[in-house]
């Protein structure tokens, strides 16, 4: 039941930003949904509306970018609850810190091993 | 003789405004409209496929006796190496082909977006090739991303 979740709300996520970038302008790129995601996927999960949304789909919702947004409002959110001000800042990327520096790391030796095709 | 040199150059924008708006109406007419449907259909499959795998490694992980915090760390890691081994190897160009939004919308999406300039501009040099060319548009994202972070961080600290 877990993995049907996942792929549904998952597969409807991903729509959402099919629709957004074939039924608006043209100049919408990968890089605009992607800053678009995270940023509602942060403004969501501060409101309290994402966390519903990961304990249903699991990875469906925290795979899509959005899911990255969730864990940097969360994490600036506890943060100040045990440290105040300074845990508004530092919270948010510390929650992600793993995830960034995976994403430097492989993304860098991929780089640098491959070439590209064509 | 100044001033209809003047009423002739009115005259004149007027007309190239008119066969402008003519011609964005063409191209308008013209320029094939994406198939809606079909591209959101596939984004939702690709999308929703991507999630399910996700899902897998997650329990996989979670199998193993990792907690639900480490579970979805190490889970986000793992795609964003097969998202990075893949855009390697030339096998995600093919999905996002087809998948569209459901290639770029999950995390392996954005390791897409590291690694193909990153991989692009190689000869650009190791610090303003790869270097910089990693952060195209992970860097938007990240920026974005921490300033929200950090709003949202304030505003909680003022109004709890």
């Amino acid at each position: 039941m877990q993995f049907l979740l996942a792929f549904v709300i998952g597969g409807i996520i991903c729509a959402i930003g099919q629709l957004f970038m074939d039924l608006t302008r043209t100049s919408v790129t990968p890089a605009h949904v992607l800053v678009g995601y995270v940023t509602v996927g942060a403004i969501l999960s501060a409101l309290g509306l994402y966390q519903p949304l990961v304990n249903i789909a699991g990875a469906g919702a925290t795979i899509p970018l959005s899911g990255f947004g969730h864990s940097l409002a969360q994490g600036a959110i506890k943060a100040v609850q045990t440290r105040g001000l300074l845990g508004a800042f530092a919270g948010g990327v510390e929650a992600t810190a793993a995830g960034i520096v995976a994403a430097v790391v492989f993304g860098y030796a991929a780089a640098v091993l491959f070439n590209p095709r064509s | 003789m100044t001033q209809s040199q003047g009423q002739g150059n009115v005259q004149q924008q007027k007309m190239q405004q008119d066969m402008q708006q003519e011609y964005k109406q063409l191209v308008k007419n013209v320029k094939p409209r994406p198939p809606v449907l079909k591209n959101t259909i596939l984004a939702f499959l690709v999308g929703g496929a991507i999630c399910f795998f996700g899902q897998l490694i997650l329990w996989l992980l979670k199998k193993q006796g990792l907690g639900d915090k480490e579970a979805a760390a190490a889970t986000a890691a793992t795609m964003v190496f097969l998202g990075a081994l893949l855009t390697g190897l030339g096998v995600y160009d093919v999905i996002g082909k087809y998948g569209g939004a459901g290639s770029i919308v999950p995390i392996t999406g954005f390791a897409n977006s590291i690694v193909a300039p990153a991989m692009e501009f190689k000869r650009e040099g190791f610090v303003f090739g790869v270097g910089a060319r990693l952060f195209t548009v992970a860097g938007p994202v990240l920026v974005y991303g921490f300033l929200v972070s950090a709003v949202i961080g304030l505003i909680y600290y003022l109004i709890r």
